[in-house]
């Protein structure tokens, strides 16, 4: 379990992390969430130890991180930035990490077989594409077989196999009872990836609760409509309680080319229902799409006030947070 | 890299089976970090073979010039000091890989984000710059002393025909050995360096600065009494009594004295930059 306790970092005027607390239970995957920014990875680098705190804790299974004797072997850590120096080999990167904590070399045969490295094990890692890197990241991660991992924005620049791997990796962990505590800005990845949101901005706690329960605070679910006969399910809906707008601008663009029927945007009204409504109706649909971006619109909700670089909040940054930590 | 085979392998016992880990154990990583890099390589064979042929080469070039005649400035100094003749030439300038090695042994730990992996590692962080001096260290030491110990038989078997050296001469195998453990404590000197700049080239033009540029300058200040007092106490000027046979006219310390205020700064920069590695983010 990752316990944050009131953590507090300052750069210089900049208030990166603000009286931050929040816990990371295990047997879950806990997404990390928040505006560019925000201090996700502030926050994740004072758990690891690296910056130092100007004021509270972060304590991983109730030891600070420097206090653990065999730290890899308690925590796994895929940072955003590079950590490999790139003349060394995949293998020998791993093998000093695995002296370090007194692992046996197998470990670094086993880990390189388990991310797909074993044939490029003995090459510069810096010849090595995105994706590799990131498998190479991982294997450092796991090569102590950690009960707790910090993963920052993993899956940033991964093609869509590698964003897989990494889903059910972190799924695979956390089955396993491990905490995992993954970040990320994409809010679509964590929808599908987490059980629970922690969501920051202007490094203080906005959410944290169950990724459900985030997206129910968010606007009403919204469902993608295109049908040749927009007048005519409009007036159904209408009828039945819920609101039909017409998505005019930019991405009405279907996903069918050539297909120029137009789009509602329906709220207030789940997508069977509408299907339902329709086929009573014989209204044909070509498209019914349950909108994935809810999550996405209550993290922008929840975030709009704390977007630091957002136009939506015209007030300068950092001024209240600055405030707030006097 | 399927991912059955992720959560099939998550659980490994030999993961487990390692013991806590030491001291030594981050030796050992430090090992295989200082081997696994080219650079490390490179240096030592520029170091090696600089040193060497160059040593060869003046000191061939300086007798050949006397037996035909017309002796230059050096030969002057190759016929009153041999030893000091034969050490100096090579080693000044193979000295120079040294100092970049020490250097960059601990700014490409920067320059290339490992010092994250190593900190996460060692949380405690003070042990990865003592194992990282500790095996650097010993690594020059060996070669350090087999490079001055081969740079001397060559320099003594080419002035055999102007002037006699041997190792029971007095003071002559101090020097050699000297000279090795100057070298030694010159890459301590570098990676402290390294240590408290964390910038590559920024810690390498600072040590080549205080090994060649400060010393000739300081060497000015000789005819005062303090301006002597600053040029003998300085590190790098110090450090280098120690690989000469004899105490020159005026020098104000004793090799071994000058070699243990080399070791002193040397202590004091990595004081500093074991604070400096301890309190900052990194």
């Amino acid at each position: 379990m990752i316990e944050v306790t009131d953590l507090s970092k300052r750069f210089g005027d900049k208030v990166a992390v603000d009286r931050l607390s929040f816990q990371v239970q295990p047997g879950r995957v806990t997404g990390f969430l928040g505006p560019n920014g925000a201090g996700k990875s502030t926050t994740m680098r004072l758990i690891l130890g690296l910056d130092h705190p100007n004021g509270g804790s972060a304590t991983i299974n109730g030891k600070r991180y420097a206090e653990l004797a065999a730290p890899l072997r308690t925590v796994g850590a895929l940072l955003e930035a590079k950590s490999v120096h790139s003349g060394r080999s995949a293998r020998n990167h791993l093998l000093f990490l695995a002296q370090t904590q007194g692992l046996p070399p197998s470990r670094v045969d086993e880990m390189l077989d388990l991310v797909g490295l074993r044939d490029v094990a003995n090459r510069r890692a810096g010849g090595f594409s995105l994706g590799m890197g990131q498998r190479l990241g991982v294997a450092a991660a796991l090569l102590g077989d950690p009960q707790v991992l910090l993963l920052d924005e993993p899956v940033n620049g991964l093609d869509p196999e590698g964003v897989l791997w990494i889903r059910n990796l972190m799924k695979g962990l956390a089955s396993h009872g491990k905490t995992v505590l993954v970040s990320s800005h994409l809010m679509n990845e964590m929808a599908v990836t987490a059980d629970h949101l922690i969501v920051i901005g202007r490094g203080r706690l906005i959410v944290a609760a169950a990724t459900e329960d985030v997206i129910a605070r968010g606007s009403g679910q919204a469902v993608r409509v295109r049908t040749p006969e927009p007048d005519r399910l409009t007036d159904l809906i209408v009828a039945e309680g819920g609101k039909a707008i017409p998505a005019a601008n930019g991405n009405g663009n279907g996903v069918e080319p050539g297909d120029h029927a137009p789009v509602l945007t329906v709220t207030g009204i789940p997508a069977p229902r509408i299907g339902e409504l329709a086929a009573y109706a014989s209204i044909v649909l070509h498209e019914l799409t349950p909108q994935l971006a809810t999550l996405e619109d209550a993290f922008l909700e929840l975030t709009a006030d704390s977007l630091e670089f957002g136009h939506l909040n015209p007030e300068p940054a950092g001024q209240s947070t600055e405030g707030n930590a006097r | 890299m399927s991912v059955t085979a992720a959560s099939g392998q998550l659980e490994s016992a030999s993961a487990q089976a390692g013991r806590p880990a030491g001291f030594g154990h981050v030796m050992l990583a430090e090992w295989t970090k200082i081997r696994s890099v080219r650079s490390t390589v490179w240096s030592l064979i520029i170091f090696i073979i600089a040193t060497l042929g160059l040593t060869a080469l003046f000191t061939w070039l300086t007798v050949h010039q006397l037996q035909n005649g017309h002796g230059p400035r050096r030969g002057a100094d190759l016929l009153a000091d041999p030893v000091s003749f034969i050490l100096g030439t090579g080693l000044g300038l193979g000295q120079l890989a040294i100092c970049v090695l020490g250097a960059l042994t601990m700014t490409t730990e920067y320059s290339t984000g490992v010092i994250r992996a190593s900190l996460l590692a060692v949380p405690k962080r003070i042990p990865v710059l003592a194992a990282k001096c500790v095996v650097f260290a010993a690594l020059i030491f060996v070669i350090g002393e087999i490079v001055s110990f081969c740079s001397f038989f060559i320099g003594m078997a080419l002035v055999r025909p102007l002037a006699t050296v041997s190792l029971s001469q007095p003071g002559v195998t101090r020097a050699i050995i000297g000279a090795g453990l100057y070298l030694t404590v010159l890459g301590l000197f570098a990676l402290a360096i390294g240590s408290l700049v964390r910038h590559s080239a920024g810690a390498i033009s600072i040590v080549i600065g205080l090994v060649l540029v400060v010393p000739p300058l300081l060497g000015l200040l000789d005819s005062y009494s303090w301006g002597a007092h600053i040029h003998a106490w300085f590190p790098t000027v110090a450090g280098g009594y120690i690989t000469t046979d004899h105490q020159q006219a005026g020098q104000l310390l004793t090799p071994w004295q000058g070699f243990a205020v080399f070791c002193g700064w040397t202590v004091l920069l990595l004081a500093a930059g074991s604070y400096l590695l301890k309190r900052r983010d990194a």
